[in-house]
Protein backbone atom coordinates (compact mmCIF):
# COMPACT_ATOMS: atom_id res chain seq x y z
CA UNK A 1 0.00 0.00 0.00
CA UNK A 2 2.87 2.31 0.67
CA UNK A 3 3.70 4.53 -2.17
CA UNK A 4 0.34 3.97 -3.83
CA UNK A 5 0.76 7.96 -4.46
CA UNK A 6 4.23 7.52 -6.49
CA UNK A 7 2.19 5.00 -9.11
CA UNK A 8 0.90 6.23 -12.27
CA UNK A 9 -2.44 4.42 -10.88
CA UNK A 10 -2.28 5.27 -7.74
CA UNK A 11 -2.48 8.92 -8.71
CA UNK A 12 -4.73 8.14 -11.26
CA UNK A 13 -6.85 6.72 -8.78
CA UNK A 14 -6.74 9.71 -5.56
CA UNK A 15 -7.45 12.27 -8.81
CA UNK A 16 -10.59 10.16 -9.71
CA UNK A 17 -11.46 10.24 -5.97
CA UNK A 18 -10.95 13.59 -5.59
CA UNK A 19 -13.10 14.22 -8.99
CA UNK A 20 -16.48 11.96 -7.21
CA UNK A 21 -15.82 14.54 -4.01
CA UNK A 22 -16.11 18.07 -5.46
CA UNK A 23 -19.14 16.20 -8.34
CA UNK A 24 -20.98 15.59 -5.13
CA UNK A 25 -20.15 18.81 -3.37
CA UNK A 26 -21.24 20.53 -6.63
CA UNK A 27 -24.68 19.03 -6.28
CA UNK A 28 -25.33 20.11 -2.61
CA UNK A 29 -24.15 23.90 -3.69
CA UNK A 30 -26.91 24.01 -6.37
CA UNK A 31 -29.62 22.51 -4.72
CA UNK A 32 -28.69 25.29 -2.15
CA UNK A 33 -28.39 28.03 -4.83
CA UNK A 34 -31.23 27.11 -6.51
CA UNK A 35 -33.49 27.38 -3.84
CA UNK A 36 -33.01 30.88 -4.19
CA UNK A 37 -34.82 30.77 -7.08
CA UNK A 38 -37.67 29.92 -5.40
CA UNK A 39 -37.84 31.08 -1.83
CA UNK A 40 -35.40 34.15 -0.72
CA UNK A 41 -36.51 32.68 2.72
CA UNK A 42 -35.89 29.29 2.54
CA UNK A 43 -32.19 29.97 1.04
CA UNK A 44 -31.37 32.14 3.55
CA UNK A 45 -32.16 29.58 6.34
CA UNK A 46 -30.37 27.42 4.11
CA UNK A 47 -27.36 29.82 3.91
CA UNK A 48 -27.37 30.46 7.53
CA UNK A 49 -27.14 26.86 8.33
CA UNK A 50 -24.47 25.79 5.98
CA UNK A 51 -22.41 28.92 7.18
CA UNK A 52 -22.88 28.22 10.69
CA UNK A 53 -23.26 24.77 11.68
CA UNK A 54 -19.45 23.77 13.38
CA UNK A 55 -19.34 20.54 11.20
CA UNK A 56 -19.74 21.91 7.90
CA UNK A 57 -17.79 24.67 8.90
CA UNK A 58 -14.97 23.33 10.81
CA UNK A 59 -14.92 19.53 8.80
CA UNK A 60 -16.52 20.02 5.85
CA UNK A 61 -15.20 23.20 4.48
CA UNK A 62 -11.71 22.01 5.02
CA UNK A 63 -11.67 19.12 3.38
CA UNK A 64 -13.16 20.37 0.57
CA UNK A 65 -10.86 23.22 0.01
CA UNK A 66 -7.92 20.56 0.37
CA UNK A 67 -10.11 18.68 -2.32
CA UNK A 68 -9.81 21.46 -4.38
CA UNK A 69 -6.32 21.74 -4.22
CA UNK A 70 -5.14 18.26 -4.17
CA UNK A 71 -7.47 18.01 -7.30
CA UNK A 72 -5.59 21.08 -8.93
CA UNK A 73 -1.66 19.61 -7.94
CA UNK A 74 -2.32 16.23 -8.65
CA UNK A 75 -3.71 17.24 -12.06
CA UNK A 76 -0.40 19.64 -12.66
CA UNK A 77 1.82 16.72 -11.28
CA UNK A 78 -0.11 14.25 -14.03
CA UNK A 79 -0.09 16.63 -16.57
CA UNK A 80 4.10 17.65 -16.12
CA UNK A 81 5.13 13.74 -16.43
CA UNK A 82 2.35 13.86 -19.61
CA UNK A 83 4.27 16.45 -21.09
CA UNK A 84 7.49 14.75 -20.54
CA UNK A 85 5.90 11.71 -22.35
CA UNK A 86 6.38 12.74 -25.11
CA UNK A 87 8.89 15.97 -25.55
CA UNK A 88 9.00 16.24 -29.59
CA UNK A 89 5.36 16.89 -30.61
CA UNK A 90 4.05 15.30 -33.95
CA UNK A 91 4.28 17.58 -37.00
CA UNK A 92 0.70 16.84 -37.96
CA UNK A 93 -1.78 14.77 -35.14
CA UNK A 94 -5.17 14.22 -35.84
CA UNK A 95 -6.74 14.34 -32.63
CA UNK A 96 -10.13 14.72 -33.32
CA UNK A 97 -10.20 11.06 -35.28
CA UNK A 98 -9.98 9.15 -31.76
CA UNK A 99 -10.94 11.34 -28.88
CA UNK A 100 -13.16 14.15 -27.87
CA UNK A 101 -11.38 17.90 -27.76
CA UNK A 102 -12.65 17.91 -23.42
CA UNK A 103 -10.36 14.52 -22.88
CA UNK A 104 -7.43 16.08 -24.56
CA UNK A 105 -7.83 19.65 -22.73
CA UNK A 106 -8.94 19.22 -19.11
CA UNK A 107 -6.07 20.34 -17.76
CA UNK A 108 -6.59 23.83 -19.58
CA UNK A 109 -10.61 23.77 -18.84
CA UNK A 110 -9.81 23.06 -15.08
CA UNK A 111 -7.29 26.09 -15.15
CA UNK A 112 -10.41 27.91 -16.29
CA UNK A 113 -12.33 26.66 -13.29
CA UNK A 114 -9.42 27.51 -11.28
CA UNK A 115 -9.12 31.11 -12.12
CA UNK A 116 -12.82 31.16 -12.09
CA UNK A 117 -12.61 29.78 -8.28
CA UNK A 118 -10.31 32.71 -7.44
CA UNK A 119 -13.01 35.50 -8.65
CA UNK A 120 -15.86 33.12 -6.12
CA UNK A 121 -13.81 33.10 -3.40
CA UNK A 122 -12.85 36.85 -4.01
CA UNK A 123 -17.09 37.23 -4.29
CA UNK A 124 -18.51 35.20 -1.55
CA UNK A 125 -16.09 33.01 0.25
CA UNK A 126 -13.55 36.09 1.73
CA UNK A 127 -16.67 38.43 2.59
CA UNK A 128 -18.14 35.61 4.49
CA UNK A 129 -15.09 34.84 6.20
CA UNK A 130 -14.01 38.36 7.02
CA UNK A 131 -17.55 38.83 8.48
CA UNK A 132 -18.09 35.82 10.81
CA UNK A 133 -14.44 35.00 12.09
CA UNK A 134 -12.46 38.58 12.14
CA UNK A 135 -15.43 40.39 12.56
CA UNK A 136 -16.63 38.08 15.03
CA UNK A 137 -20.40 38.49 13.68
CA UNK A 138 -22.25 34.97 13.09
CA UNK A 139 -25.57 36.27 13.64
CA UNK A 140 -25.87 36.51 9.06
CA UNK A 141 -28.18 39.59 10.25
CA UNK A 142 -28.29 43.08 8.70
CA UNK A 143 -31.04 45.55 10.09
CA UNK A 144 -32.69 42.56 11.66
CA UNK A 145 -33.04 40.19 8.18
CA UNK A 146 -31.26 37.66 6.71
CA UNK A 147 -28.24 39.17 4.73
CA UNK A 148 -27.65 35.97 2.37
CA UNK A 149 -30.30 36.67 -0.11
CA UNK A 150 -29.52 40.12 -0.39
CA UNK A 151 -25.87 39.96 -1.19
CA UNK A 152 -26.57 37.20 -3.55
CA UNK A 153 -28.49 39.21 -5.52
CA UNK A 154 -26.16 41.88 -5.44
CA UNK A 155 -23.30 40.57 -6.91
CA UNK A 156 -25.22 39.80 -10.43
CA UNK A 157 -26.05 43.42 -10.82
CA UNK A 158 -22.73 43.47 -12.79
CA UNK A 159 -23.48 42.66 -16.06
CA UNK A 160 -19.13 41.60 -17.02
CA UNK A 161 -19.43 39.35 -13.43
CA UNK A 162 -22.19 37.24 -14.62
CA UNK A 163 -20.74 37.07 -17.92
CA UNK A 164 -18.27 35.91 -16.37
CA UNK A 165 -19.82 33.29 -14.16
CA UNK A 166 -21.30 32.00 -17.23
CA UNK A 167 -18.36 31.50 -19.35
CA UNK A 168 -16.95 29.63 -16.36
CA UNK A 169 -19.99 27.38 -16.34
CA UNK A 170 -19.59 26.53 -19.95
CA UNK A 171 -15.89 25.03 -18.79
CA UNK A 172 -17.19 23.61 -16.05
CA UNK A 173 -19.62 21.63 -18.44
CA UNK A 174 -16.73 20.67 -20.70
CA UNK A 175 -14.55 19.50 -18.15
CA UNK A 176 -17.02 17.54 -16.54
CA UNK A 177 -18.31 16.10 -19.82
CA UNK A 178 -15.17 14.06 -19.92
CA UNK A 179 -13.94 14.21 -16.15
CA UNK A 180 -17.55 12.31 -15.16
CA UNK A 181 -17.29 9.02 -16.53
CA UNK A 182 -13.59 8.83 -16.23
CA UNK A 183 -13.51 9.01 -13.09
CA UNK A 184 -14.85 6.20 -12.63
CA UNK A 185 -13.00 4.37 -15.42
CA UNK A 186 -10.07 5.45 -13.36
CA UNK A 187 -11.33 3.59 -10.47
CA UNK A 188 -12.09 0.41 -12.62
CA UNK A 189 -15.68 0.84 -12.84
CA UNK A 190 -16.01 -0.49 -16.97
CA UNK A 191 -18.94 -2.88 -17.21
CA UNK A 192 -22.63 -3.42 -18.38
CA UNK A 193 -23.89 -0.41 -16.36
CA UNK A 194 -20.98 2.02 -18.12
CA UNK A 195 -22.96 2.94 -21.17
CA UNK A 196 -25.71 3.92 -19.10
CA UNK A 197 -23.49 6.10 -16.76
CA UNK A 198 -21.80 7.85 -19.49
CA UNK A 199 -25.34 8.81 -20.39
CA UNK A 200 -26.34 10.13 -16.91
CA UNK A 201 -22.39 11.84 -16.96
CA UNK A 202 -23.74 13.84 -19.73
CA UNK A 203 -26.86 15.24 -18.49
CA UNK A 204 -24.85 15.70 -15.23
CA UNK A 205 -22.06 18.11 -16.99
CA UNK A 206 -24.85 19.50 -18.67
CA UNK A 207 -27.68 19.87 -16.37
CA UNK A 208 -25.61 21.14 -13.47
CA UNK A 209 -23.44 24.11 -14.91
CA UNK A 210 -26.66 25.27 -17.15
CA UNK A 211 -28.53 25.53 -14.09
CA UNK A 212 -25.88 27.91 -12.27
CA UNK A 213 -26.07 29.60 -15.61
CA UNK A 214 -29.76 30.23 -14.92
CA UNK A 215 -29.51 30.92 -11.60
CA UNK A 216 -26.96 33.87 -12.00
CA UNK A 217 -29.02 35.22 -15.20
CA UNK A 218 -32.31 34.82 -12.88
CA UNK A 219 -30.60 37.02 -10.23
CA UNK A 220 -29.28 39.41 -12.83
CA UNK A 221 -32.33 39.61 -14.73
CA UNK A 222 -34.63 40.35 -11.03
CA UNK A 223 -32.57 42.79 -9.08
CA UNK B 1 -1.88 7.77 -58.32
CA UNK B 2 0.29 10.67 -58.10
CA UNK B 3 1.44 11.45 -54.52
CA UNK B 4 3.40 14.44 -52.11
CA UNK B 5 5.04 12.41 -49.26
CA UNK B 6 6.34 14.40 -46.13
CA UNK B 7 8.46 11.77 -44.38
CA UNK B 8 10.24 12.34 -40.78
CA UNK B 9 14.40 11.90 -42.00
CA UNK B 10 16.39 11.44 -39.13
CA UNK B 11 20.36 9.76 -39.47
CA UNK B 12 20.32 8.57 -35.44
CA UNK B 13 19.19 8.86 -32.24
CA UNK B 14 21.79 11.67 -31.54
CA UNK B 15 20.68 14.00 -34.19
CA UNK B 16 17.96 16.48 -34.85
CA UNK B 17 14.90 15.21 -37.78
CA UNK B 18 13.12 16.96 -39.95
CA UNK B 19 10.22 16.15 -42.93
CA UNK B 20 11.45 15.97 -46.34
CA UNK B 21 9.05 15.76 -49.24
CA UNK B 22 9.36 13.03 -51.86
CA UNK B 23 7.18 13.42 -55.16
CA UNK B 24 5.80 9.31 -56.24
CA UNK B 25 4.09 8.58 -59.07
CA UNK B 26 2.72 5.38 -60.52
CA UNK B 27 0.60 4.05 -56.65
CA UNK B 28 -1.70 1.16 -57.50
CA UNK B 29 -4.99 1.64 -54.98
CA UNK B 30 -4.24 -2.65 -54.51
CA UNK B 31 -0.78 -1.60 -53.47
CA UNK B 32 -0.13 -1.45 -49.36
CA UNK B 33 1.12 1.32 -47.69
CA UNK B 34 4.45 -0.82 -47.22
CA UNK B 35 4.91 -1.75 -50.75
CA UNK B 36 4.67 2.18 -51.60
CA UNK B 37 7.47 2.98 -49.45
CA UNK B 38 9.50 0.36 -50.79
CA UNK B 39 8.36 1.49 -54.01
CA UNK B 40 9.75 4.90 -52.51
CA UNK B 41 12.97 3.12 -51.48
CA UNK B 42 13.49 1.30 -55.00
CA UNK B 43 13.91 4.94 -56.58
CA UNK B 44 15.82 6.79 -53.93
CA UNK B 45 18.18 3.97 -53.92
CA UNK B 46 18.32 3.93 -57.83
CA UNK B 47 18.75 7.48 -57.46
CA UNK B 48 22.02 7.04 -54.87
CA UNK B 49 20.01 8.11 -52.13
CA UNK B 50 19.59 6.78 -48.83
CA UNK B 51 16.19 4.89 -48.30
CA UNK B 52 14.09 5.47 -45.82
CA UNK B 53 14.43 3.17 -42.88
CA UNK B 54 11.59 1.91 -41.41
CA UNK B 55 10.04 -1.17 -39.54
CA UNK B 56 8.18 -4.36 -41.03
CA UNK B 57 8.59 -8.02 -40.64
CA UNK B 58 4.99 -10.55 -41.44
CA UNK B 59 2.84 -7.58 -43.53
CA UNK B 60 -0.21 -9.87 -42.63
CA UNK B 61 -0.97 -7.97 -39.65
CA UNK B 62 0.27 -10.07 -36.43
CA UNK B 63 3.62 -9.73 -35.27
CA UNK B 64 3.19 -6.03 -34.22
CA UNK B 65 6.24 -4.36 -35.74
CA UNK B 66 5.58 -1.66 -38.38
CA UNK B 67 4.61 1.18 -36.70
CA UNK B 68 3.94 4.88 -38.50
CA UNK B 69 2.19 7.77 -37.53
CA UNK B 70 0.33 8.52 -41.02
CA UNK B 71 -1.74 11.61 -41.56
CA UNK B 72 -1.79 12.37 -37.57
CA UNK B 73 -2.93 8.73 -36.47
CA UNK B 74 -1.10 5.54 -35.62
CA UNK B 75 -1.24 3.38 -38.58
CA UNK B 76 -3.33 6.02 -40.31
CA UNK B 77 -6.73 6.57 -41.25
CA UNK B 78 -8.31 3.21 -41.41
CA UNK B 79 -9.12 0.81 -38.70
CA UNK B 80 -8.21 -2.06 -37.02
CA UNK B 81 -5.72 -2.65 -38.74
CA UNK B 82 -1.73 -2.22 -38.75
CA UNK B 83 0.00 0.12 -41.53
CA UNK B 84 1.07 -3.08 -43.34
CA UNK B 85 -2.52 -3.75 -43.92
CA UNK B 86 -3.11 -0.14 -44.90
CA UNK B 87 -4.34 0.19 -48.77
CA UNK B 88 -3.40 3.16 -51.03
CA UNK B 89 -7.14 3.14 -51.76
CA UNK B 90 -7.37 5.29 -48.85
CA UNK B 91 -5.96 7.98 -50.36
CA UNK B 92 -6.37 10.29 -53.14
CA UNK B 93 -4.49 11.29 -56.38
CA UNK B 94 -2.77 14.03 -55.48
CA UNK B 95 -2.95 14.16 -51.96
CA UNK B 96 -0.30 14.66 -49.57
CA UNK B 97 0.63 12.41 -46.96
CA UNK B 98 2.60 13.03 -43.21
CA UNK B 99 4.38 10.19 -42.31
CA UNK B 100 6.26 10.43 -38.56
CA UNK B 101 7.52 7.82 -36.18
CA UNK B 102 5.50 6.52 -33.12
CA UNK B 103 6.65 9.18 -30.66
CA UNK B 104 7.39 8.93 -27.20
CA UNK B 105 10.04 9.61 -24.61
CA UNK B 106 9.95 5.23 -23.85
CA UNK B 107 9.90 5.18 -27.71
CA UNK B 108 12.98 7.03 -29.01
CA UNK B 109 13.72 7.63 -32.58
CA UNK B 110 16.72 5.13 -33.86
CA UNK B 111 16.84 6.33 -37.11
CA UNK B 112 14.49 7.69 -39.84
CA UNK B 113 11.10 6.18 -38.47
CA UNK B 114 12.23 2.98 -36.58
CA UNK B 115 12.00 3.50 -33.05
CA UNK B 116 13.31 1.22 -30.11
CA UNK B 117 10.34 -0.48 -28.19
CA UNK B 118 12.03 -2.38 -26.12
CA UNK B 119 10.38 -0.71 -23.30
CA UNK B 120 7.41 -2.96 -24.01
CA UNK B 121 9.61 -6.23 -23.70
CA UNK B 122 10.85 -5.13 -20.32
CA UNK B 123 7.81 -4.46 -18.85
CA UNK B 124 6.67 -7.91 -19.93
CA UNK B 125 9.94 -9.48 -18.96
CA UNK B 126 9.02 -7.86 -15.41
CA UNK B 127 6.06 -9.80 -15.13
CA UNK B 128 3.96 -10.72 -18.58
CA UNK B 129 4.22 -14.50 -18.22
CA UNK B 130 3.22 -17.84 -15.98
CA UNK B 131 6.02 -19.83 -14.19
CA UNK B 132 5.30 -23.47 -15.09
CA UNK B 133 7.75 -25.96 -13.95
CA UNK B 134 8.97 -27.66 -17.22
CA UNK B 135 10.91 -30.73 -15.79
CA UNK B 136 8.87 -33.05 -17.27
CA UNK B 137 5.68 -33.46 -15.44
CA UNK B 138 3.82 -30.06 -16.87
CA UNK B 139 -0.13 -29.97 -16.37
CA UNK B 140 -1.54 -29.24 -19.91
CA UNK B 141 -3.69 -26.18 -19.70
CA UNK B 142 -6.81 -28.16 -21.44
CA UNK B 143 -6.20 -29.21 -18.27
CA UNK B 144 -8.17 -26.79 -15.82
CA UNK B 145 -11.46 -25.92 -16.63
CA UNK B 146 -11.97 -22.42 -17.89
CA UNK B 147 -15.41 -20.49 -17.85
CA UNK B 148 -16.51 -19.63 -21.48
CA UNK B 149 -16.57 -15.74 -20.83
CA UNK B 150 -13.70 -15.34 -19.27
CA UNK B 151 -11.48 -17.29 -21.46
CA UNK B 152 -12.87 -15.42 -24.43
CA UNK B 153 -12.33 -11.90 -23.01
CA UNK B 154 -8.67 -13.18 -22.28
CA UNK B 155 -8.11 -14.84 -25.72
CA UNK B 156 -9.19 -11.00 -26.86
CA UNK B 157 -6.95 -9.24 -24.16
CA UNK B 158 -3.76 -11.72 -25.98
CA UNK B 159 -4.49 -10.68 -29.50
CA UNK B 160 -2.37 -7.73 -28.51
CA UNK B 161 0.62 -7.46 -30.72
CA UNK B 162 2.40 -4.96 -28.57
CA UNK B 163 2.73 -2.61 -31.58
CA UNK B 164 2.47 0.51 -29.76
CA UNK B 165 -0.24 1.90 -31.45
CA UNK B 166 -1.91 2.65 -28.34
CA UNK B 167 1.30 4.93 -26.75
CA UNK B 168 1.43 7.19 -30.24
CA UNK B 169 -1.91 7.26 -30.29
CA UNK B 170 -2.55 8.93 -26.62
CA UNK B 171 -1.84 12.44 -26.26
CA UNK B 172 -0.53 11.06 -22.51
CA UNK B 173 2.07 8.68 -24.32
CA UNK B 174 0.91 6.44 -21.59
CA UNK B 175 0.73 2.47 -22.07
CA UNK B 176 -1.75 1.35 -19.84
CA UNK B 177 -3.77 -0.14 -22.84
CA UNK B 178 -0.76 -2.40 -23.59
CA UNK B 179 -0.07 -3.39 -19.75
CA UNK B 180 -3.83 -3.74 -19.26
CA UNK B 181 -3.87 -6.44 -22.05
CA UNK B 182 -0.97 -7.84 -20.66
CA UNK B 183 -1.84 -8.04 -17.22
CA UNK B 184 -5.90 -9.27 -18.39
CA UNK B 185 -5.03 -12.15 -19.97
CA UNK B 186 -3.00 -13.61 -17.08
CA UNK B 187 -5.68 -12.34 -14.71
CA UNK B 188 -8.63 -13.74 -16.27
CA UNK B 189 -7.37 -17.55 -16.21
CA UNK B 190 -6.60 -19.66 -13.04
CA UNK B 191 -2.68 -20.41 -14.26
CA UNK B 192 -2.21 -16.47 -13.71
CA UNK B 193 -4.03 -16.02 -10.39
CA UNK B 194 -0.52 -17.52 -8.45
CA UNK B 195 1.52 -14.49 -9.84
CA UNK B 196 -1.53 -11.99 -10.25
CA UNK B 197 -0.57 -9.88 -7.22
CA UNK B 198 3.34 -9.64 -8.15
CA UNK B 199 2.81 -9.67 -11.60
CA UNK B 200 0.72 -6.30 -11.72
CA UNK B 201 2.66 -4.41 -9.65
CA UNK B 202 6.23 -5.21 -11.28
CA UNK B 203 4.91 -4.63 -14.67
CA UNK B 204 3.20 -1.47 -13.59
CA UNK B 205 6.45 -0.25 -11.77
CA UNK B 206 8.35 -1.05 -14.88
CA UNK B 207 6.07 1.47 -16.76
CA UNK B 208 6.57 4.14 -14.77
CA UNK B 209 10.25 3.97 -14.85
CA UNK B 210 10.16 3.64 -18.55
CA UNK B 211 8.83 7.19 -18.62
CA UNK B 212 4.88 6.16 -19.99
CA UNK B 213 2.43 9.43 -19.40
CA UNK B 214 -0.07 8.83 -16.82
CA UNK B 215 -3.54 7.86 -19.19
CA UNK B 216 -6.91 10.31 -18.76
CA UNK B 217 -9.02 7.95 -20.14
CA UNK B 218 -9.37 9.59 -23.28
CA UNK B 219 -10.13 6.30 -25.83
CA UNK B 220 -7.36 7.06 -28.33
CA UNK B 221 -5.66 4.06 -27.69
CA UNK B 222 -8.85 2.21 -27.99
CA UNK B 223 -10.15 3.54 -31.43
CA UNK B 224 -6.07 3.35 -32.84
CA UNK B 225 -5.56 -0.33 -31.72
CA UNK B 226 -5.07 -2.59 -34.63
CA UNK B 227 -6.76 -5.22 -32.53
CA UNK B 228 -9.70 -3.54 -30.81
CA UNK B 229 -8.38 -4.16 -27.48
CA UNK B 230 -10.50 -2.32 -25.72
CA UNK B 231 -10.47 0.19 -22.51
CA UNK B 232 -11.84 -2.33 -20.10
CA UNK B 233 -7.97 -3.74 -19.98
CA UNK B 234 -7.09 -0.50 -18.65
CA UNK B 235 -10.35 -0.72 -15.66
CA UNK B 236 -9.01 -4.16 -14.88
CA UNK B 237 -5.49 -3.15 -14.55
CA UNK B 238 -6.61 -0.67 -12.42
CA UNK B 239 -8.47 -2.84 -10.10
CA UNK B 240 -5.83 -5.30 -9.98
CA UNK B 241 -3.35 -2.93 -8.85
CA UNK B 242 -5.51 -1.42 -6.12
CA UNK B 243 -6.29 -5.12 -5.00
CA UNK B 244 -2.38 -5.78 -5.17
CA UNK B 245 -1.62 -2.50 -3.36
CA UNK B 246 -3.81 -3.46 -0.36
CA UNK B 247 -2.43 -6.79 -0.62
CA UNK B 248 1.29 -5.85 -0.61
Amino acid sequence: MSGILNSSIGRKFAMALSAFFLMIFLVQHFAINILSVFSADTFNEASHFMGTFWVVQYIFQPILILGVIFHFVMGMILEIRNRNARKIAYVKNNGNANSTWMSRNMIWTGGVILLFLGLHFYDFWLPEINTKFIEGDMSGMINGEYRYYEELQHKFVDVWRVALYCLAFVFLALHLLHGFSSAFQSVGANNKYTRGLRGFGKAYAIIIPLGFIFIALYHHFNY
Amino acid sequence: MKLTLKIWRQKNADTKGKLVDYQIDGIEGDMSFLEMLDVLNEQLINKGEEPVAFDHDCREGICGTCSLYINGEAHGPDRLITTCQLHMRMFNDGDTIHIEPFRATAFPVIKDLVVDRTSFDRIQHAGGFISVNTSGNTIDANAIPVNKHDADTAFESATCIGCGACVASCVNSSAMLFVGAKVSQFALLPQGKIEATERVLNMVKQMDEEGFGNCTNTGACEVECPKGISLENIARLNREYLAASLKG
